[in-house]
């Protein structure tokens, strides 16, 4: 089913009239209404008149986590606060946090947005649905949340945590869908395999975010739980979650593009680039009224198609993101991510996804050497098994970043750990 | 006779077998005999303790990786070839010893072996 088909699956030239037509206005709005949009734009010549259309969008500045960092708390908002009726934040990895609000409209569309999703996700009415994203300042438990009652679902607000209690209300209410993290979803899947109540669930479909996961990772869940599982992508500067998400033919996150126009650049030029290849991802919000964005360095990178789903939507789609491009490292040449360890490791049961990246330069030549923990469940006495799995564990490496890295076991719980978030990369050829 | 013998992970860095033996001491477990099988990066030290189970506790919450694992413990008596009859006793298609070190003990030393089949390795040596 299709939640909204006059918008989902609008021929291409419609949907660029639409888009060109509302960035038109946004564009007005934000001059007149943000200081810093108009100084920016001032600052290159741009008045509003400029903007006649979609095709004129690569004029406009780009706008940087450091923009809303510099205007904090609500320095980009577009309207006064009377018209704000919520706020969100999220903590930002350099203290200070990322405030994001929403005017009454702005929650009707997200809401609008994420029924839309859910309903790629086979989700209607009928359904009960346990949201187990954390709810309060994050912006993936209310978003879902209200998403989900506004298609007309019964919503089981659980927030995270309380394992017990999660599989209980699952169990007895009869839940048939989940939004929560994959990887919150992997440990209920644990716990479901460990009490034995798999055949006491009605559970059909997850819909998981707010972090990385692969496709075999989702693979994996759809096989323990016998259910189907989907992505949504949104990030709260945006909107939160609901920017996209995939269909049951999980070929690519269809954006809600009425709503937020997508762009791929490269992060080195800043140029757009073709359909098919990778870059980092740029969003403009078409109708965001309290906190309009114009082009957004997401920093995610991710390729674009255009090309209509089988699933008969025709909005444009994301391929499974591939890391960010703040965290790019190039080592001996290849462009390598801390998210791809990350995906192989987790993709291999044996070893915990802790690990380090240690880059650094010997005679001229780069090398890497990636320390992971050894998982206590598996761990063996016998040095030909260790030497084993260091071998596996290169071997998987090696096929997912094209590199081939020396790969040390290390103690658990050794890897450096600073406020509670890990330190993944430590690149000693800057210090030179 | 079969015997518990504990092995830690340790990570070849300063100070770590240290900390191993002071948490033993400090929980006043003995060691009754150790071997140290290393890598260039880690090792692998196996020990027969007085207490493996507590061993095990304390030394997995002070994050090394612990495992226990069953061996086989054979007496002998200390005359020359004493190694080759022992071995010579186990038929080649079970052969397959893993690691071994010695328990010394005041009646001879007591050989301990790690095997893929420590069942069948038993009754080949009728132990
Ligand atoms: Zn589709």
């Amino acid at each position: 089913m299709i939640w909204n088909e006059s918008k989902e699956c609008m021929s291409r030239d419609e949907m660029m009239h639409l888009q060109s037509t509302r960035l038109v206005k946004q564009v007005k709005n934000v001059y007149h209404s943000v200081e810093h949009y108009r100084k920016k734009m001032q600052a290159v010549g741009l008045e509003p008149g400029d903007i006649r259309g979609i095709e004129d969008i690569d004029k406009l500045p780009f706008t940087t986590k450091d923009d809303l960092r510099d205007t904090y708390p609500c320095g980009l908002f577009a309207v006064p606060r009377s018209e704000v009726v919520r706020i969100h934040a999220s903590s930002g990895t350099t203290g200070k946090a990322t405030v994001v609000g929403y005017t009454r409209r702005d929650i009707e569309n997200w809401e609008e947005c994420v029924a839309r999703i859910l309903t790629m996700a086979n989700i209607g009415s009928s359904d009960t649905v346990q949201v187990s994203y954390g709810y309060g300042l994050f912006t993936g438990g209310l978003g879902a949340h209200y998403g989900a009652e506004f298609l007309g679902a019964t919503v089981v607000p659980l927030s995270t945590g309380n394992t017990k209690k999660q599989l209980t209300m699952m169990r007895d209410l009869g839940v048939t869908a989940i939004c929560c993290t994959p990887s919150y979803l992997m440990y209920l899947a644990e716990a479901i395999e460990e009490q034995g109540i798999l055949n006491d669930l009605v559970l059909k479909s997850a819909i998981c975010g707010a972090e990385p996961w692969t496709e075999n990772m989702r693979r994996e869940i759809e096989r323990r739980l016998h259910i189907d599982a989907h992505d949504i992508y949104g990030l709260s500067e945006v909107m939160g979650p609901g920017v996209a998400g995939d269909c049951k033919f999980h070929t690519g996150l269809h954006i809600n593009e009425d709503h937020f126009f997508a762009e791929i650049v490269s992060p080195e030029t800043l140029q757009g680039i073709p359909d098919g290849e990778t870059g980092e991802l740029v969003f403009t919000t078409l109708t965001k009224e309290a906190l309009p964005l114009i082009r957004y360095r997401t920093k995610d990178l991710t390729s674009i198609t255009h090309e209509k789903c089988e699933c008969g939507r025709t909005t444009a789609r994301l391929s499974r993101f591939k890391g960010r491009s703040d965290d790019m490292l190039i080592i001996r040449g290849v462009n390598v991510f801390p998210s791809q360890v990350e995906a192989a490791l987790l993709d291999m049961s044996e070893v915990s996804p802790n690990y380090l990246m240690i880059v650094d330069r010997v005679d001229n030549l780069d090398t890497l050497e990636v320390q992971v923990e050894v998982d206590e469940r598996f761990f063996s006495d016998e040095i030909k098994e260790l030497e084993n799995l260091t071998k596996k564990i290169t071997h998987v490496l090696q096929q997912a970043l094209l590199i081939v890295p020396k790969v040390k076991l290390v103690e658990p719980r050794t890897l450096q750990r600073s406020e509670g978030k890990a330190v993944r990369v430590i690149d000693k050829r800057k210090l030179v | 006779m079969r015997m518990n013998q504990i092995s830690v992970f340790i990570e070849n860095k300063e100070g770590n077998l240290l900390t191993v033996s002071k948490i033993l001491k400090d929980n006043n477990i003995d060691i009754r005999t150790l071997s140290l099988a290393d890598t260039s990066e880690y090792g692998m030290l196996r020990m027969i303790v007085s207490d493996e189970e507590l061993a095990k506790k304390v030394l997995k919450e002070a994050g090394f990786p612990v495992s226990i694992t069953p061996v086989i413990a054979v007496r002998t008596n200390n005359k020359v070839g004493y190694m080759h009859d022992l071995l010579e006793k186990i038929p080649a298609e079970i052969a397959n010893i893993e690691y071994m070190y010695t328990l010394p003990s005041d009646e001879g030393s007591v050989l301990i072996l790690k095997v893929a089949n420590p069942d069948k390795v038993e009754e080949a040596l009728g132990n």
